[in-house]
């Protein structure tokens, strides 16, 4: 088991090295782009099994255990360790990444994006696994920093190199944008180990902040919080994400949405509540406060996108409503209750089927017509997507529907969750003022439901066009990525308790520290 | 190499002070070897100049060679008879690994200047100023008294001014050294100013009893001891290219042989460090109030300035690839500063994270000025769009150049700069310095732009508008006509000093990679 973790970390690296040599003999296939291609799935492929067997392999019965751990020291004079393990916090995380980075490598086999060849596409692309996965699966602070920053090159030339319009500039917001967040996160990082004399995340978690002063705390909550708000992103620090995932490839736009924005609410669940309970005791209600503030901005910044006239670009909206979205996860985190914490996570692996799927479907949407402006698309009617494509046009709705959070399928439980936590925070918290954000995250969830659909309505209604080029409906390759995300999407909407049974105790013993 | 200055402070007894000749091998070596080289450049005919720099190659491998037994426990000699604990010449771990950094430096310079050497410097003396440089670069951070220390930072520097003016007719390169001579004298003078008053106020020359002294100065003393701290360390701010004294830099950088740059950026530095680290850690701790916040504001201005800049390069202007070099190295000093402030404020093994993070810059700076020396062959006005599509057409330099550049930003997968930027931020939180770890995060933001946008370059598409314009039949006189006077087909042969230059640092640097811990060590344990 153990092995099989840090298999999963560094087998990316290693085949991401392997990807920028001359395939081997036997291996060249049609030729380099297609061999280096067939790399990218087949590497990506064996961590998806072996992410699936580590989850299978997990003892579900004591998910609030580290598990598969390893523990090496690796450099004593900064006293970082080599220590990776998952609980049942971290371990959908990892699943979900392995999945959408194989359907990623899936879908670039048969789509690659124009730019230049697919061998630094497919290096890059598993660099960005590797980081993601470590990311999800170190327990040393520092570590967690190496990793955070391990995505950032990658994902830059991603967007910078296969992009569309406006890529150049978007790419730099990107990554200078997130570097000085991560920086500024450094610094709380560092401020913990030093004043706690340890970095183990683990150990830290289990103090639960006895040994750090609030002082202390409140600073490096503040830093850190910083750092992982500009990942999330938190409302008025979001303002990178709408021009990165306009310019990204399709693939980059699923991973950035999917996984990256993860990061940054894991290392809250993970860092922030356990280790400065009294720091973020301090900040919950300021984060609650921002969080909704990105919901209602978010749902606004989609309706105004949605309307008419306004020539709102596709993948710039469902930006804008993962920044919505984010909000609620936010809130559950600030609620710190097991009940929104449970919440917040699952909205985070509910975002990241949901919204990897949508952005495929965009993505889908543009190469097919060209563009991705909602005006273009939906002419004086509507694309007719019903009409021309009907299962694109059926899938697109079925998207917008989870989206929303229509109950029974993924996203509903994670939204619901997280307001039923902030309905009730955490002792000390202030009541009035959560009950007043969650009765504002409530009439979030209505623009939201406004803006999907309308959106559902401008791209799949409409008169069907009677001349005008044929419009291919869903292709075997596209059917073959997006399954999986369909399928989980129901699967988690009618069985929550697959995630909520593996989150919960995990989840109980960190808001608890050493108590429990 | 004239540690015997000392002997006038001892009175009584013998006077003769035993030297322990293993303890001071490694700069007698670098001397002797300067020596024979100027002799043997009397001899050697044209044809066979190139001899020298091979001489010059093994005598800096012997004195790195000859660190080998130095490398644990701590070694004094010249001390004086009357009083055995004031030594001027220590080898500790501090002095160990700078010298091991300024003689590897050095060697790599000298990889790097084997070919122009043949084609466009003057051997003989090219390889004579280099090792005499070098052996004071490497006397220095052993030196424990203040005219040791004084003596050997001229030794490196003078030297170091011919260097840079060796380009023989070019008018630049005389005008870069005649700046940097001219400043750097007033440095001098102003620092030996310094060194008088202390000795005025303290009676002795060597650090540790200066430490003892300055501690309990008499009242009316007080203002000279401190006049000449401040002074002292103001020659060594110059020496290290800090702000406000910084602006000799590029001029010089861009003047000077690209090899010589790279030495100065490297080895100069070193030098000008441990000369400031040996006098505010050793020396001057009991002034701790004084030169703390006054390295701190010195760190924060020159890493804001040396950034600030470095972003503002112009791609296209000639030399634009060594200026941005030397304005990053400006930053860098920045950064390299912020531990010896921490040092200030909570006990000196601080300095430690200054040693490891030079340590890393040593290596990648010096790398990609290999890179960029490879690069100027083939286009001599070495301006960063020249850097264009070098993936395509040395795709391993383009490699090291972006993993030497990733480093030098601290971003993955330049996992060795990552981790000395986080001993530099450690030492900073760790001294309650949190402005300056504030500061020097968004200075780390800022340049990784320039260095991320110079990496970006070398993987876009080679600009193909100019290549189909050629005509078939010319190629060699189309190509010398829009890549300056060196005529010669895109992919020239690489030498192998300079390829190998290239692996040296590059293998480091990934070994680093992997076992940070190997640099990182000197963080943590007492270097003195």
């Amino acid at each position: 088991m153990q092995f099989l973790l840090a298999f999963i970390v560094v087998v990316p690296l290693i085949g991401a090295v392997a990807a920028l040599l001359p395939a081997p003999p036997g291996l060249r296939g049609k030729g380099p782009d297609q061999a280096v291609l067939r790399h990218g799935v087949t590497v990506t492929g064996v961590i998806l099994v072996a992410a699936i067997v580590l989850a299978l392999g997990f003892d579900h019965g004591h998910p609030s255990k580290m598990q598969a751990t390893t523990d090496i020291q690796w450099i004593p004079a900064l006293n970082v360790h080599l220590h990776l393990g998952v609980d049942g916090i971290s371990l959908p995380l990892v699943v979900l990444t392995a999945l959408l980075t194989f359907l990623c490598a899936l879908y670039s086999y048969f789509k690659m994006p124009p730019g230049p060849g697919p061998k630094a596409f497919v290096a890059l692309l598993l660099v960005l696994e590797s980081g993601t996965l470590a990311t999800f699966a170190v327990l040393d602070l520092v570590l967690f920093f190496l990793a955070f920053e391990m995505v950032l090159i990658p994902m830059y030339f991603l967007i910078a190199r296969w992009g569309g319009a406006g890529r150049t500039a978007a790419a730099w917001k990107f990554i200078l944008y997130t570097l000085l967040g991560s920086v500024v996160m450094l610094l709380g990082l560092l401020l913990i180990g030093l004043k706690a004399g340890t970095f183990d995340m683990v150990a830290l978690a289990t103090d639960n902040g006895r040994g750090l002063t609030t002082s202390v705390q409140v600073i490096a909550v503040l830093a850190i919080g910083i750092g992982l708000a500009v990942k999330t992103p938190m409302f008025p620090l979001h303002s990178w994400l709408p021009d990165a995932h306009t310019a990204a490839p399709t693939v980059g736009s699923v991973l950035l949405a999917g996984v990256l924005l993860k990061m940054g609410t894991y290392g809250f669940v993970r860092i922030v509540l356990p280790i400065a309970p009294h720091g973020m005791h301090t900040f919950a209600p300021y984060l609650a406060a921002f969080a909704v503030a990105g919901i209602i901005y978010g749902s606004l910044a989609c309706l105004a996108l949605a309307k008419q006239g306004n020539k709102g670009d596709l993948k710039r909206l469902i930006a804008y409503s993962s920044v919505g979205h984010m909000g609620f996860v936010l809130l559950g985190i600030a609620s710190m209750t097991p009940t929104g914490v449970n919440g917040a996570l699952f909205a985070n692996i509910a975002h990241g089927l949901i919204t990897g799927l949508l952005f495929f479907l965009v993505g889908a949407l543009k190469d097919r017509y060209g563009t991705a402006d909602l005006d273009t698309l939906a002419g004086a009617t509507g694309a007719a997507l019903y009409g021309r494509a009907p299962r694109l046009g059926g899938l697109l709705a079925f998207a917008a529907v989870a989206s929303l959070g229509l109950p029974g399928l993924a996203g509903f439980w994670g939204e619901m969750l997280a307001m039923f936590g902030a309905f009730d925070p955490a002792a000390g918290l202030s009541r009035p003022a959560f009950l007043t954000f969650v009765a504002i995250a409530a009439l979030g969830t209505l623009l939201t439901a406004a803006y999907l659909l309308v959106v559902v309505r401008r791209v799949c209604m409409g008169g069907k066009p009677t001349e005008g080029p044929q419009l291919a409906d869903i292709q075997g390759y596209e059917f073959a990525a997006w399954s999986p995300l369909v399928a989980l999407t129901v699967l988690a909407g009618l069985w929550p308790a697959v995630l909520l049974g593996l989150t919960d105790p995990a989840v109980q013993k960190l808001l608890a520290g050493g108590k429990s | 190499m004239t540690p015997d200055v000392t002997i006038a402070a001892a009175g009584t007894a013998s006077l003769v002070q035993s030297v322990d000749w293993v303890a001071i091998a490694p700069p007698l070596i670098a001397a002797a070897v300067a020596l024979v080289v100027l002799l043997a450049d009397l001899f050697l005919p044209p044809a066979r100049k190139p001899l020298l720099g091979w001489i010059t190659l093994a005598g800096l491998v012997a004195a790195l060679a000859a660190l080998v037994p130095l490398r644990t426990g701590s070694r004094s000699t010249f001390c004086l008879t009357a009083n055995p604990d004031a030594c001027s010449y220590t080898v500790d771990q501090f002095a160990f690994v700078i010298q091991a950094l300024v003689l590897g430096g050095a060697l790599l310079t000298a990889l790097l200047a084997m070919k122009d050497t043949e084609e466009k410097l003057p051997a003989g003396e090219f390889w004579f100023l280099l090792l005499s440089s070098a052996a004071g670069a490497a006397l220095l951070p052993a030196a424990r008294d203040l005219a040791t220390l004084v003596v050997a930072l001229e030794v490196a520097s003078l030297p170091a001014f011919a260097l840079v003016g060796l380009k023989r007719g070019d008018r630049l390169s005389s005008e870069a050294a005649l700046k940097f001579f001219l400043s750097s004298v007033t440095a001098t003078a102003v620092m030996l100013l310094g060194v008088s008053f202390v000795y005025a106020a303290t009676g002795t020359l060597h650090l540790t009893e200066i430490a003892t002294k300055l501690a309990d100065v008499p009242g009316q003393l007080g203002t000279v001891a401190e006049t000449g701290v401040v002074l002292t360390l103001v020659g060594f701010a110059f020496k290290t290219a800090a702000a406000p004294f910084h602006f000799w830099v590029p001029d010089t950088y861009v003047g000077a042989p690209l090899p010589v740059a790279a030495y100065l950026s490297v080895v100069g530095k070193a030098v000008g460090f441990s000369g400031l680290i040996l006098v505010t850690v050793v020396a001057f701790p009991a002034y701790a109030d004084v030169w703390g916040p006054a390295l701190a504001v010195l760190a924060a201005l020159t890493m804001t300035i040396g950034n600030a800049a470095a972003v503002r390069q112009a791609s296209t202007r000639a030399h634009s690839a060594v200026r941005l070099l030397a304005w990053s190295s400006v930053g860098q000093a920045g950064y390299l500063l912020v531990p010896i402030a921490a040092a200030a404020y909570s006990g000196d093994n601080k300095v430690g994270a200054t040693v490891a993070y030079a340590l890393m810059y040593a290596v990648v700076n010096l790398g990609a000025f290999a890179v960029a020396a490879l690069v100027a062959r083939g286009k001599p006005l070495n301006r960063l769009t020249d850097y264009r599509g070098l993936y395509a057409e040395r795709p391993l330099a383009a490699l090291a150049l972006a993993f030497f550049l990733l480093c030098l930003a601290g971003l993955p997968p330049g996992i060795i700069g990552l981790f000395a930027k986080v001993t530099v931020f450690s030492a900073a939180v760790d001294a309650g310095l949190g402005w300056l770890a504030v500061v020097m995060a968004v200075n780390v933001v800022v340049a990784l732009y320039y260095y991320l946008r110079w990496t970006a370059i070398l993987f876009r598409a080679p600009e193909t508008a100019v290549a189909p314009a050629e005509p078939a039949g010319e190629p060699s006189a189309a190509v010398g006509a829009s890549s300056g006077p060196v005529a010669q087909p895109v992919r020239s042969r690489v030498p192998a000093p300079l390829a190998v230059a290239v692996a040296l640092t590059a293998t480091v640097g990934v070994v680093l990679s992997g076992l940070p811990q190997l640099a990182l060590h000197f963080a943590s344990v007492t270097l003195f």
